[in-house]
């Protein structure tokens, strides 16, 4: 089999084809689409209430190449292993991806994640991470990012934006000891082809966590999405890294730290944000990048005073490299 | 033939390893667990070739059962009150899909009054789901079901789940001689699932995408006209089952001492077993009395049902659980069957929340039937056994 290991190794064929309903630059769109070119045509693929059930395929239309099922929103883990233990029962030696969004994995899909990736289920579960409830019209989720509006969390006289801090979804399904977790951007694509091809040959639970940015959702121009991606990176707003059987590994380090303002301002969900509100989640992102890479982030924008709200929320250090 | 002296839950089990089923996800519940226990001891114990998935809530039950069905193996789990509850999104995933799930319910009361008794509310509520029920008297008949289940469900002309019910404790946890099929029997008679619509990337195929209200009414209409086509192969099931085992429940229900009757009961569950009790001291008596066990509720047997009471003077509904339409959910559907048939009936609610149901309790539901037929008044709907005055 041909190991993928940079974009000129990545397949031309599409699983998810052209034709599908998303908006023009969804990075969710993107995400899906690309990780089902790399997985080939020899993989199911479970989807739960999410845009992509309803950019994908609407009956009797579809633009999945591979075998598709959809039933509901909170179940991709154990829908996923289901699935898996039929086909190995009929001596069918397929991939089964499941593809949920944030809300389907952070929210109210976390118990069957937890249950699927304590089983160690032989599936590959892609978080698809637009950091809000986008297809019921972008409702804030546990993923939502800190200060960022949402339909949710509206933009009042009194309170601005959201209030709570992004979980870490990753280093929980990591905790479950599984034998690979990755975060991945469009934005590093190489990075994303290595990622998906270990995913792929690894045996057992994976989990791919990819932020997806949305076009309406975090009202920014179409043609911004990859650059966003980069910027979230470089901010330490998304980290990549991955986790072999328990080891973890920074997969990209930005040389320093780049002002969280670079990233606020391309997006029109944190524009409504005060001063104070940035100063918390820069000193949050400080933090993180302390914790997460194992050195001090570059000054400025770093240091800042912490916040109580940051302490309250994320204590505990990332992992210790 | 081996007799064995086991619970209904262990006959349940014995069906589904006989059956061979492959994928059992399951999740304890009172008083089902021990249906799960010994799937696991018949696996563990080289006696079944199969894989049992712990998931970590009825809801992934389920889930991990539709997604074993679709991936086109014979799947098989059980589960109980508000089990069925936490699993009720997934039911409507499951009938529609077409996916010929099995999977026994051991009934109990659900919310409150919290309890772990039997009461049909925990099924009943579910009838509208899609899938097909079937209820049980005895042992003998959970074992048995629970192989024919499979035929029904699997059939190409049916292609839909369904549920096994049987009372919870007075079935689930009392012992009684089973007969156990042999393997071969049971072999010649259920052949190996062949799926219709199965998630293989060699044929690729989508089940259940979006599906616009251009489509959704001809898909619902379908699906409707097939659980009405399962009446046949129940019936063909069980002459089959007869002729391999001698064993024969009557298909959609059982009739006893119907023929030359004036008064009857309809009711599910092991309340038939008291009511044939009481029948024959009526009998005895010179009431010309008779039962109709009724076994499944979906297929509802409306008109089968019209034309086996059409002779009666009176008729009476027994109910296990409320509809909260001053009705129980059998009563609902009965008269409906009967409507216009001029054939006097009456509900009969008893045995709520696990109380003994006694052959005195279903004689009064008898004379109370009797004396609707001869024109007394009578209450439309009685509670039996009620502390306080009925309003």
């Amino acid at each position: 089999m041909n190991r993928m290991s940079s974009m000129k190794d990545v397949p031309r064929e599409d699983m998810l084809m052209h034709g599908h309903g998303a908006c023009p630059g969804c990075g969710y769109a993107a995400t899906a689409k690309n990780i089902a070119k790399m997985l080939g045509p020899n993989t199911v693929v479970y989807v739960p209430a999410s845009c992509l059930v309803v950019f994908g395929a609407l009956y009797p239309t579809s633009s999945w190449k591979i075998p598709y099922f959809y039933t509901a929103f909170e179940n991709t883990g154990a829908v996923t292993a289901g699935i898996k233990a039929a086909l190995r029962r009929r001596g069918v030696d397929a991939t089964v991806v499941g593809m949920a969004g944030d809300g389907g994995t952070f929210d109210i899909g976390l118990q069957a994640l937890s249950g699927a990736a304590e089983r160690n289920e032989d599936v590959i579960y892609v978080c698809l991470d637009n950091e809000a409830y986008m297809n019921t019209g972008i409702q804030r989720s546990s993923a939502t990012p800190f200060g960022a509006w949402t339909t949710t969390t509206p933009v009042g006289q009194v309170v601005k934006g959201n209030r709570y801090f992004k979980k870490d979804i990753a280093r929980i399904v990591a905790d479950h000891d599984v034998p690979y977790v990755a975060t991945l951007s469009v934005a590093h694509f190489t990075d994303f082809v290595r990622k998906v091809q270990k995913a792929k040959e690894t045996k057992g639970f994976r989990f791919l966590h990819c932020l997806t940015p949305c076009i309406p959702g975090w009202r920014i121009e179409p043609s911004k999405g990859v650059s966003i991606n980069r910027l979230a990176v470089d901010t330490g707003m998304w980290t990549l890294y991955e986790v072999v059987n328990g080891v973890p590994k920074v997969t990209y380090k930005p040389k320093s730290i780049a002002p969280v303002t670079e990233y606020l301002k391309l997006q029109g969900r944190f524009k409504h944000m005060s001063e104070e509100d940035i100063l918390t989640l820069q000193g949050w992102l400080c933090e993180k990048w302390r914790a997460h890479y194992g050195e001090e982030p570059g000054s400025p924008p770093c240091p800042v005073p912490v916040h109580e709200e940051v302490l309250a929320h994320d204590g505990d250090p990332l992992y210790g490299i | 033939m081996v007799v064995r002296t086991i619970t209904g839950d262990a006959a349940v089990a014995y069906g589904a390893m006989l059956a061979r089923a492959e994928v059992v996800p399951g999740f304890p519940i009172t008083p089902q667990t021990i249906i799960i226990e010994k799937i696991t001891e018949f696996i563990n114990d080289g006696l079944m070739d199969a894989d049992f998935i712990p998931a970590e809530s009825e809801h992934s039950v389920m889930s991990v059962a539709v997604g074993a069905s679709a991936g086109g193996v014979r799947t098989f789990t059980a589960t109980s009150s508000q089990g069925l509850a936490l699993m009720y999104e997934m039911l409507f995933a499951a009938a529609p899909s077409r996916l010929p799930v099995v999977m026994a319910v051991a009934n109990r009361s659900l919310g409150a009054a919290s309890g772990i008794w039997t009461e049909h509310n925990d099924s009943q509520p579910v009838r509208e789901s899609g899938w097909l029920q079937v209820y049980v008297e005895d042992n003998q008949e959970a074992l048995d079901m629970t192989i024919q289940a499979f035929r029904i469900a699997e059939d190409h002309r049916v292609m839909l789940p369904i549920m096994v019910c049987l009372d919870g404790f007075i079935l689930s946890h009392v012992v009684e001689g089973v007969d156990i099929p042999e393997r071969s029997i049971v072999d010649s008679f259920l052949p190996k699932f062949v799926p219709v619509n199965v998630l293989d990337p060699r044929e690729p195929f989508m089940i259940n995408p979006v599906t616009p209200p251009e489509f959704a009414t001809e898909m619902r209409y379908q699906q409707d006209r097939t659980v009405e086509a399962s009446k046949p192969v129940i019936m063909e099931v069980d002459r089959q089952y007869a002729a391999l085992t001698g064993r024969s429940y009557g298909g959609l229900f059982e009739e006893y001492r119907m023929e030359d009757a004036e008064i009857a009961l309809v009711g599910a569950g092991t309340w038939a077993g008291i009511a044939r009790e009481a029948v024959d001291q009526l009998r005895a008596e010179g009431t010309r009395a008779g039962l109709i066990k009724l076994r499944f509720m979906r297929p509802f047997p409306g008109e089968e049902l019209r034309l086996a009471t059409a002779h009666l003077k009176g008729l009476g509904v027994f109910d296990r659980s409320a509809a909260f339409n001053g009705y129980g959910p059998v009563f609902t559907e009965m008269r409906n069957a009967l409507y216009g048939s001029g054939v006097p009936i009456t509900d009969h609610v008893a045995g709520i929340g696990g109380r003994d149901i006694t052959v005195e309790m279903v004689r009064e539901m008898y004379e109370i039937v009797e004396g609707n037929a001869s024109g007394e008044k009578v209450r439309e709907c009685t509670w039996h056994a009620l502390r306080g005055e009925q309003r």
